[in-house]
């Protein structure tokens, strides 16, 4: 039984298929899911039209990726759609580990106490998707097309991509100049372009359980290994939206798979987890497998892969939805400059450069921790089991435990488009850093909403300029910030400072707490350049408006004349 | 000598500075090794780390922490 009412999205015959113009689309994106959807939304914000196709009819089956973090709520937020997730999510930030009979320890997540996002909410992918299709549905730059099933790709021309799709109305071709596969794991674009993973498949199979249930439980995360009450090696427990529970239970290699989806087999290890005592009614019954692997690359030509399609994780520590959000989140900004005339092509080859280690990052820190729940061999179970038992008694022990460490937003820390980093030692936010997300009053017209830092960014170029006044920064520089709020390429510098009103010409952002003076480890002078999508690529203790427009080109990989290569080299 | 008896002189808390990476690189050492052989390798490597360490009374402190709660039936 489930509570959650399925939506059916209608299905329109293609401009192709109906005798009108078919234009050609600056941008099409293969796969309705949470990354694609999510791709989509953030291309529109940058004025750019996309055509999503999607073999579908309705949202996830199933809730499968249901712990969307932090860092994916704030990508959410500047789309304008995090607040529906956050009205049905369940919010949490603390977890517990057990080791058969006892707690080994309790975690908390929340790394900025006054953050605008808890570390985690739990939501349903249907809700999720759900959600971003709505948004999607009533924005002009999308057109999203169900059951338009992609059959084939054809890449030979140098300034675009063709795509074959299979509709209820028969086949047609659609071309466009960028192409984007957000089609999943079983990805048809890449099976189309016989693209292979590196990476690990794991002997070992998951059963997951959503059951709906009445019960206080608090809201974290429960992991178990070797449960007292299960012959199951581990166990996870998570809450999800409607009072619906996500167990999974380890089943081992050799099953029958058949046999144990049923629900009369899943009823007694339930039962051992939650007790007798409780009523509940399944609402999903799954079992997987997982992988730890990625394409070597993740832009060939025109066709971007992004998600599931680039790189699929095992399941702990929340990696897969997440760690896709944060390719959409990377690429839709670059794309979005290329295709608006403000960046060379060169800058969408930086993609790779930066979510390749990302997802390698990702990749890494799942295969450790599937290796810890899933020991192979007898020694490597020796070693799990001494470090389980240490961790009872000793704290070092409890460093080595890991039962999924949870997804964070991956440092962009060797990208191509970092460049100036002075002064600081390593402290506040270092190049390739996310902005956190701390409180601030924004005091400047239609800034009323900005509650936190990522509020006042936005989408563009930003400056964040720490003084107590205006008046303290020199002229040339206050005119030289102006100057480049006005470019092509603008960069909208804000002044943050300790006192209100502080601002007349930039925009003022009031430090009231300090929380962001403190977070970016900021004194009378510094200066921060944030990318479009918040990372940090530049800063300095003092700043060189020459310096500056370098850091500019760097972050958009454009080639710089001999004389600011020299700049940029002293 | 007083702080030592009491709460002992054994490092319990976090000084790994790579923890994660530590035990994957400890794992991988006893990759494609029996369990002879596993045995054989990890009383080397607990040999080389005793001698690191050289106090006779952190090691004997360590050894006892190691041996607790395993009663042994042979």
């Amino acid at each position: 039984m489930t509570t959650y009412t399925y939506p059916r999205f209608d299905y329109v015959k293609p401009a192709e298929l109906s005798g009108g113009t078919a234009s050609r689309h600056p941008v099409a994106v293969v796969g309705a899911g949470l990354v694609g959807l999510t791709m989509a939304l953030d291309l529109a914000q940058r004025g750019i039209a996309c055509v999503v196709l999607d073999d579908d009819e309705t949202v996830s089956h199933g809730s499968r990726s249901i712990c969307q973090a932090k860092r994916t709520l704030e990508i959410w937020d500047r789309l304008g759609v995090a607040g529906k997730m956050m009205d049905q999510g369940v919010t949490w930030n603390d977890g517990r580990v057990f080791y058969r009979d006892s707690e080994l320890y309790q975690f908390n997540l929340q790394d900025i106490p006054d953050s605008k996002f808890p570390a985690f909410i739990n939501l349903q992918q249907y809700y999720v998707e759900q959600y971003l299709v709505e948004a999607a549905q009533v924005n002009d730059l999308i057109e999203l097309r169900w059951r338009n099933q992609v059959t084939g790709i054809d890449t030979a021309a140098a300034d675009g991509v063709t795509v074959h799709v299979d509709t209820p109305d028969g086949k047609y071709s659609l071309s466009c100049d960028w192409l984007i596969a957000a089609d999943g794991a079983r990805s048809t674009i890449r099976r189309e372009m016989g693209l292979d993973f590196i990476g690990e498949v794991f002997q070992d199979h998951f059963l997951i359980a959503d059951i709906e249930m009445q019960v206080d439980f608090p809201v974290e995360r429960r992991f178990w290994f070797d449960p007292p009450w299960g012959p199951e090696q581990s166990a996870l427990l998570h809450m999800q939206s409607d009072n619906k529970w996500r167990l999974d239970f380890q089943l081992g290699w050799d099953i029958d798979k058949e046999r144990e989806v049923k629900p009369e087999n899943v009823i007694p290890r339930v039962k051992r987890m939650i007790g007798d005592d409780i009523e509940f009614e399944f609402e999903w019954i799954s079992i997987y497998t997982f992988q730890c692997r990625r394409l070597e690359k993740f832009k060939h030509g025109r066709v971007f892969f992004i998600g599931d399609a680039a790189h699929q994780v095992s399941p702990f520590g929340a990696r897969g939805g997440n760690t896709g959000v944060q390719d959409a989140d990377n690429l839709g900004w670059k794309l979005g400059l290329v295709l608006n005339g403000r960046a060379p092509e060169a800058l969408l080859e930086s993609y790779d450069q930066e979510r390749v280690p990302a997802s390698a990052e990702s990749i890494m820190h799942s295969t450790r921790a599937t290796d810890f729940i899933t020991p192979k061999g007898p020694v490597s179970r020796a070693f799990r089991d001494a470090v389980l038992e240490l961790a009872r008694d000793y704290p070092f022990a409890r460093a080595l435990v890991n039962s999924g460490r949870l997804s964070t937003p991956t440092l962009l820390r060797d990208s191509p488009l970092n460049s100036y980093n002075v002064g600081f030692n390593g402290t506040g936010v270092t190049l390739g850093t996310p902005c956190p997300s701390v409180p601030v009053e924004a005091q400047y017209e239609g800034g009323d909403a900005v509650s936190h830092l990522p509020d006042a960014l936005g989408g563009g170029f930003c400056g964040l300029y720490f003084a107590e006044t205006e008046g303290d920064i020199p002229g040339d520089i206050l005119s030289g910030l102006l100057d480049l709020a006005g470019a092509d390429l603008p960069v909208s510098t804000f002044l943050v400072s300790p006192l209100q009103n502080a601002a007349s010409k930039l925009r003022g952002l009031f430090d009231r707490l300090g929380a962001v003076t403190q977070a970016l480890a900021a004194e009378p002078g510094t200066f921060y350049l944030v990318r479009p999508d918040q990372h940090v690529c530049a800063r300095w203790r003092s700043l060189d408006i020459g310096q500056l427009e370098t850091a500019l080109h760097t972050a958009v990989a454009q080639r710089q004349s001999g004389a600011e290569q020299a700049a940029s080299g002293g | 000598m007083s702080d030592a008896q009491a709460g002992g002189r054994l490092a319990t808390e976090l000084r790994l500075d790579d923890a994660d990476g530590f035990y994957e690189r400890l794992i991988d050492m006893n990759k494609g090794l029996t369990e002879q052989e596993a045995l054989h390798v990890n009383a080397k490597l607990v040999l080389l780390l005793a001698n690191h360490i050289g106090e006779s009374d952190v090691l004997e402190e360590a050894m006892a922490a190691a041996r607790a709660g395993v009663e042994g039936s042979a």
